[in-house]
């Protein structure tokens, strides 16, 4: 049996009477790849937001490594080793491609309380920046504002940032949200190098590479863990057939 | 805005770099500034200098704003509060007979960080407008105590004794050397802030004012930079404070009034910010102007307040905005910067402004029923809440007043 990385204990947070999460509890292993599924509302991104510490929830313990980081702050949480992409771009529109990744590095190696010396040209950073571009094959276009790159060239940057902070946990959000199919085709495949590499939660929408991608599969609706297991079980599962795929019984 | 790049290489290798165009051009202000005593010999000499030492003074507290603006996207509505502490600081010692260089200065400096971490403790907690109204009643907090100072002049102002003195000489009560040494202050602080906002600190701000929520996910708290930023900008415009006070031998709590602080914002607006030498001539073309126009008529501000707002409608990346604008032009071969070039440029940008404003000027302005018409569609749209709840009271007048007849009639009747 895999160690857990994280656990999710009883997990409850809710908008007025709107119930996003319901006493959710779930563990990571370490290493895997686990997909969160579920209709529109179900309260995926919610789940997400709670994990990285943008959103604090009602009740519950979340437990990374053994450490209740219930109540950090998103940017004491990256510290530790969360990285996220958002279901919504978030990047630098006015930094080049490089420097969105370099500061990245920068955040995680030494003191950024430096006044004097050029960032810029600080090529251990530029380096170890280059190298998670690379690894999305976004090295070409290191130069390029972030804001003139198109939709699925900022995706893949997200994910450049997401790895250049040498992540313990990796939380994407709809990495493949609004990207067309030739997109989607390489988004899946840089996915899959990452794969087994690093310990991932991937939220998605897409059933093709959420089956091609996912270790285990866990399925929320309306709040709550309906399933989780093996895709192949989880497919096979009355209940997810009833409630999320639209079948009948 | 793309000045949040300033012109920063990405992927700059650690080679030497040719200094870059908006580099040459701050070099040519202070050349230029540098110059000004020679020029101005003879007519009105002392004068010319006087004024030469207030633009180099506000150039400072123009850059110390740029910092917050620019680099930290905080518009400060209350950074005129540190030209008053810092000049209040060094007065006060003076007065008590510690008007010294190695006293006085570090007096304003200290003062200023001290109020600046104290009001931006809590003011950097917040953002956009809520940020700007914070500022602006901590200033004015800071301009009603002045008031109340009573040992020190209240109302009136602060006389100092004497200019800071220097090793116990007052080299500073000079004309010139004065103008020089602010001249340096300057030349010090641009090199200072252009250095810290190409650092790693400095790349922290700017992302931060790009995007918060990404810095924060990867593990940058906001808070404690921008903080750092407010204070040090706060120290800066200190200094500034320092060199005013010291040029007036005086202080009085106008330094510090809520009007001042809007003309350092119209100082880094009018220059354009995202550019460092954009405050500079910010600050040098506003007391220029002020100069110009006050000599003209006594109502000067009538002219200069069409002015700033023709500024803010045409050319709204200010001077530095329209010298980019003429750059990007003519920028289809990449030519090194020479002098003949530079000075071309710099003739450029001074006729550029004029011909993009003839051509807004004609196009917006000089379409007169197209305007009226919009004019009259907008103050229609803008009179509408009135002239309904006018209507409404139209309408219920005559139940009002029935109503009130009623009453009084029946209150007679009951008497």
């Amino acid at each position: 049996m895999k160690r857990a990385v994280l656990k999710l204990d009883a997990l409850s947070k809710s908008f007025g009477a709107l119930r996003v999460a319901e006493a959710i509890g779930l563990e990571i292993l370490a290493g895997e790849t686990h997909a969160i599924i579920g209709p529109n509302g179900a309260g995926k991104t919610s789940l997400i937001n709670q994990i990285s510490g943008a959103l604090a929830p009602d009740k519950g313990r979340i437990v990374f490594e053994g450490r209740d980081v219930t109540w950090m702050s998103m940017a004491a949480r990256a510290h530790l080793g969360f990285a996220r992409s958002f279901q919504i771009t978030q990047v630098l529109r006015h930094f080049s491609a490089l420097e969105n990744v370099a500061l990245a590095v920068q955040a995680r190696s030494g003191s950024s309380f430096r006044f004097w010396q050029a960032a810029a040209g600080e090529a251990a950073l530029n380096r170890a920046a280059m190298r998670s571009l690379d690894s999305v094959e976004l090295a070409a276009r290191a130069d390029t504002p972030a804001g003139s790159l198109s939709h699925g060239e900022k995706r893949r940057l997200e994910i450049a940032i997401a790895l250049a902070q040498a992540p313990k946990l990796l939380l994407l959000d709809e990495p493949m949200a609004g990207a067309g199919i030739e997109e989607t085709q390489r988004l899946v495949a840089t996915l899959k190098s990452l794969k087994g590499r690093y310990t991932i939660v991937l939220v998605e929408h897409d059933m093709q590479a959420v089956f091609a991608l996912a270790d285990r599969i866990s399925v929320l609706v309306a709040g709550r863990i309906i399933a989780s297991g093996e895709p192949q079980a989880v497919r096979a599962n009355a209940a997810v057939r009833a409630a999320y795929l639209g079948e009948a019984t | 805005m793309p000045g949040a790049m300033r012109g920063i290489p990405a992927a700059a290798p650690s080679a030497p770099r040719a200094p870059s165009f908006d580099q040459c051009l701050a070099a040519s202000l202070f050349a230029l500034l540098a110059l000004l005593p020679l020029l101005s010999h003879g007519i009105a000499s002392s004068y010319s200098l006087l004024v030469g030492e207030r633009a180099v003074i506000f150039a400072i507290a123009a850059l110390s704003l740029e910092l917050l603006i620019g680099a930290g996207g905080l518009v400060s509505f209350g950074h005129a509060a540190f030209l008053g502490i810092g000049a209040y600081a060094a007065g006060i010692a003076a007065s008590h007979g510690l008007g010294t260089l190695c006293l006085a200065l570090p007096a304003a400096l200290a003062a200023s960080a001290v109020f600046a971490l104290a009001t931006g403790a809590i003011a950097v907690r917040t953002r956009g407008v809520y940020f700007i109204m914070i500022t602006l009643a901590f200033a004015q907090m800071a301009f009603f105590i002045a008031t109340s100072l009573a040992p020190y002049g209240g109302d009136d102002g602060l006389t100092w004794p004497t200019r800071t003195m220097v090793l116990g000489r007052p080299i500073l009560k000079d004309q010139l050397t004065f103008f020089y040494v602010c001249l340096a202050l300057l030349v010090a602080t641009y090199l200072g802030v252009s250095r810290l906002i190409a650092s790693r600190f400095g790349r922290v701000l700017r992302g931060l004012k790009d995007n918060e929520t990404r810095m924060q996910a990867i593990g940058f708290t906001p808070y404690l930079y921008r903080l750092t930023a407010y204070v040090i900008a706060g120290t800066l415009c200190g200094l500034a404070g320092f060199l005013l006070g010291n040029q007036a031998e005086f202080v009085s709590p106008a330094y510090m009034h809520w009007q001042r602080s809007g003309e350092l914002i119209i100082m880094v607006l009018l220059g354009g910010t995202g550019t460092l030498y954009g405050p500079m001539l910010g600050a040098l073309a506003f007391l220029l102007l002020e100069e110009a126009l006050s000599r003209l008529t006594e109502h000067w501000k009538v002219i200069l307040g069409p002015a700033l707002v023709l500024t803010a409608l045409f050319a709204s990346g200010g001077i530095a905005g329209a010298i980019a604008a003429c750059r990007r032009r003519r920028a289809a071969p990449r030519v090194p910067v020479t002098l003949p070039r530079l000075v071309h440029h710099l003739l450029d940008a001074g006729l550029e402004p004029a011909r993009s404003w003839r051509r807004a000027i004609r196009r917006r302005l000089l379409r007169p029923a197209h305007l009226f018409k919009r004019g009259a569609h907008r103050a229609r749209a803008a009179c509408e809440p009135a002239t309904l709840a006018l209507g409404r009271g139209l309408q219920a007048l005559p139940s009002l007043a029935e109503r009130g007849l009623r009453t009084s009639v029946e209150r007679w009747w009951r008497r």
